[in-house]
């Protein structure tokens, strides 16, 4: 995958808790919920098996599959986005969350990217990661959320 | 976040220049990052080092190649600690009459 050929979005964030409270909160719908502004996550999170994001209305938002999932370390999904015309026609994009044990954190790194140049998907998600992780760092450290209601990433 | 480091890090013009250029394009090799700039391979290895430790920057290899690419999280804390905390509505009204009044985006 040369890089001239590919768009890449990546967030790097420092989360003071422990791998295996951000892997649950990473996969756990309910919690995801909280941060993700009521999206709805369907998934069972093994390889193999399909993903889905779903808006409070039930309709699909991103689908894809899980592609790895190594529990509390790394999460890899490919990621098609199902509601925006022009997202949806460049096809599947691969989303991977590294957890990493930093002292008295997690060093959480978010890669979203497509095999495809000045994509408008990684662009769109590059808006809206950041209100999404930035709420489940908050959530995690104090048990609320910075933002109540914002684009979801998937949307933004 | 460790803020002085943050701080540290952008207090550099040349380092600030290799920020916009990821900006521009994000996930460049160092010798992308080398092209134009006149610096020699081993400042431009440096800043980019002192970027990464102050997490603004990230890299991930691909096949051979180290990309690097910008982190925009410490860059949108100190936002919202510093600027937004500053009445950031108004400082953006004075922006936008600067920017109208000079008739140029950057200024």
């Amino acid at each position: 995958m040369a890089k001239s050929e590919s768009s890449t979005f990546v967030y790097v964030t420092y989360i003071r808790t422990t791998p295996q409270k951000l892997w649950s909160a990473l996969t756990d719908p309910e919690q995801m919920r909280d941060y993700w502004f009521d999206m709805r996550c369907e998934s069972d999170w093994k390889p193999g098996s399909s993903w889905r994001l779903l808006f409070e209305d039930g309709r699909v938002a991103d689908s894809g599959e899980i592609l790895e999932a190594d529990p509390p370390r790394l999460l890899a999904i490919k990621w098609r986005n199902h509601f925006k015309p022009e997202l949806a026609e460049e096809g599947y994009s691969v989303c991977t969350m590294e957890l990493e044990p930093v002292e008295d954190a997690v060093k959480l790194t978010v890669t979203h990217s497509i095999d495809r140049k000045d994509s408008k998907l990684i662009h769109a998600v590059s808006g809206g990661w950041p209100s999404v992780l930035s709420n489940l760092k908050s959530l995690l450290e104090t048990g609320k959320i910075a933002y109540k209601r914002s684009k979801p990433a998937a949307a933004a | 976040m460790n803020d002085d480091a943050v701080f540290r890090a952008l207090a550099d013009a040349s380092r600030r220049e290799l920020l916009d250029r990821l900006h521009q394009t994000n996930g460049q090799t160092l010798g992308d990052l080398c092209q134009g700039l006149d610096m020699t391979r081993q400042a431009v290895a440096k800043h980019l080092a002192i970027l990464e430790d102050a997490n603004l920057v990230s890299t991930r290899r691909q096949g051979r190649e180290k990309l690097h690419f910008i982190n925009p999280v410490p860059i949108n804390q100190i936002a919202e600690r510093w600027i937004g905390k500053f009445e950031q509505p108004r400082l953006g009204a004075l922006s936008k009459l600067k920017k109208t009044l000079e008739g140029k985006d950057d200024g």
